[in-house]
């Protein structure tokens, strides 16, 4: 049966053009699906399970969307909710949800799709062999997985198969594949596998597959043999070329993609336009595998603090690389004999803005910057530890004089206290996939009636 | 000459945690033909000092593209990275010197 899916942006938080989404809604779509989340960003929000995005900006477009719904009776969906999807963020959606109901009038039935796994589950399908590493992957061991302070999995179209045949109105999926809020009702519907998955790549990231990507809103129709894209912004185009370059988009091969329980091969996939706005794709391939889920995993590595001084003087500027070995070289010692702190027990690094901060021993090119930013970063056991060592090199980091025999310089503090105390640093510390023979048997699924 | 100057554009973002894939956008069959010549592998592995290896290539000739994606040599936002996104990443494929062999125009 065709299915159409509505895509309102590639994330919620991001905004999107109200006037191309009441399009998608008049064309009568049958699903209205968004992403919430990645790991785009980095490992906080998975480390301490909180979303990126504001709560103002998350809530104020999440009404629109409801207001779409009632408006367009049909499901509403997003996955990966608050930024990891674990199950705090999953709540945070819910109760954004609440409040919208009683706010907009709506009485709607609300299924949440949890996804935070458990550590003594995970170590138990590391003990029985259902986990395998992909590349590259972190070392685990069942102590590690203990120490993790989030673990997610990635729940595929199965698990959200099973929420959409609940009859929710509204799903708050926790961590899912990018593509799988998508391709779900498509495949439960016996739409093409291939193009399921593969029209949901395409359409992941909302307008990204259109010449004007800020727009958000695209449409999708699934049926027997492809799918056909169409962005609803008015100047927004769907070419073969801006559909099929998304292949590239965050993606290590551009013709696969691994979901749960096999991958899509776009080989031989066929982009063409139907006019000016639509482009028709065929002869994408799933291919069935073995069930598996991919597991995230955050664990604190230690605790920051950081500290940023401004080099303005010529000499200073021009000298940078050496006055910051020197300086690092000098504090270590410090460190050492003042504090009485080994080496193996923090990380000091000095990174210098205007040099190569951003590139560091691969950047190739020099130049004559105005001033050089020093931005110091302390790694400690505890936030205690860091702190006290952001104290005890702070005055250097202010005055440290190149050669011995010259005067002491006074670089530029931009505030005071000069130190920022950052709290815990966090690492990604899975990259692994978890052998299910249940889909539904690593994730729960909670339905209740909410709104007056 | 840079690679910068010879094609529409070359960008870099993370693919997961763990690898960042760069795209070189040549913009017509002919630069494509000249860039997958001219750009080696090995190059592109000794830019971002990773082993060959982890390096993945994909010549996409319908698009027009080089696609590289690279073993991050440090795991997104681990201590040590300075680019939690990688997308300056490009700049170094951006600024790579070609040698002085004439393009056809």
């Amino acid at each position: 049966m065709p299915t159409r899916v509505l895509v309102p942006s590639g994330v919620l938080g991001l905004g999107f053009d109200r006037a191309a989404l009441a399009r998608g809604v008049s064309m009568r779509p049958d699903i209205i699906a968004i992403d919430g989340g990645s790991t785009d960003s980095g490992p906080f929000s998975l480390g301490a399970g909180q979303s990126k995005y504001a709560r103002a900006a998350t809530k104020s477009e999440w009404r629109d969307l409801m207001q779409a719904r009632a408006t367009a009776g049909v499901p509403l969906i997003i996955g990966t909710a608050g930024t990891c999807g674990a199950d705090a963020t999953v709540d945070w959606m819910y109760d954004i949800t609440c409040e919208l109901a009683a706010e907009l009038g709506q009485k709607v039935s609300v299924a949440r799709l949890y996804s935070s796994q458990p550590a003594d589950r995970v170590a138990k399908a590391l003990q029985d062999g259902q986990i395998s590493p992909l590349m590259p992957a972190p070392a685990i061991d069942a102590a590690a997985i203990a120490a993790m302070t989030n673990i997610v999995a990635l729940a595929g179209a199965e698990q959200v198969q099973a929420a959409l045949n609940t009859g929710a109105d509204i799903i708050i999926a926790g961590r899912t594949t990018d593509t799988a809020t998508i391709a779900a009702l498509p495949l439960l519907r016996g739409d093409h596998a291939g193009a399921a998955w593969h029209g949901a790549k395409i359409a992941e990231c909302g307008a990204l597959c259109s010449t004007n990507p800020t727009s958000g809103v695209i449409v999708v129709d699934f049926d027997a043999a492809g799918f056909t894209v169409e962005a609803m912004h008015e100047a927004a185009l769907c070419t073969p070329h801006s559909v099929s370059a998304h292949m590239l988009y965050e993606n290590t091969d551009p013709f696969i993609l691994y979901e749960p329980g096999g991958h899509l091969d776009v080989t031989d996939a066929r982009y063409r336009a139907l006019d000016a706005r639509r482009v028709r794709v065929e002869g994408s391939a799933w291919v069935p595998g073995r069930y598996t889920v991919k597991l995230e995993g955050a664990r604190v590595a230690g605790y920051q603090t950081t500290i940023i001084a401004v080099l303005r003087s010529r000499h200073y500027v021009s000298n940078a690389k050496a006055w910051v070995k020197k300086l690092t070289h000098y504090l270590n010692d410090s460190i050492a004999t003042r504090m009485g702190l080994a080496g193996e027990h923090y990380t000091l690094e000095f990174r210098l803005i205007g040099v190569d901060s951003a590139l560091g021993g691969q950047e190739n090119r020099s130049g004559d910057p105005v001033e050089v930013g020093v931005l110091g970063i302390v790694t400690a056991r505890t936030q205690e530890e860091a702190a006290e060592i952001g104290k005890l090199i702070n005055p250097f980091v202010l005055h440290y004089p190149l050669t011995e025999d010259e005067e002491l310089p006074t670089f530029a503090f931009p505030y005071s206290p000069a130190t920022t105390d950052r709290g815990p640093l966090y690492e990604f510390a899975l990259n692994h996939v978890m052998a299910l023979d249940d889909p539904m048997a690593a994730f729960r699924l909670v339905v209740t009636e909410v709104g007056a | 000459m840079t690679l910068g100057e010879q094609v529409l554009k070359v960008r870099s973002k993370n693919a997961g945690p763990f690898w960042v894939t760069i795209d070189v956008f040549c913009g017509s069959a002919e630069v494509y033909g000249q860039m997958t010549r001219r750009i080696e592998t090995e190059r592109v592995a000794r830019l971002f000092d990773t082993p060959l290896q982890l390096v993945k290539r994909f010549d996409i000739a319908d698009l027009h593209v080089i696609k590289f994606s690279i073993r991050r040599p440090v795991v997104q936002g681990s201590r040590w990275d300075r680019d939690m996104h990688g997308a300056q990443w490009a700049c170094l494929l951006e600024e790579l010197p070609l040698d002085e062999s004439p393009l056809c125009a």
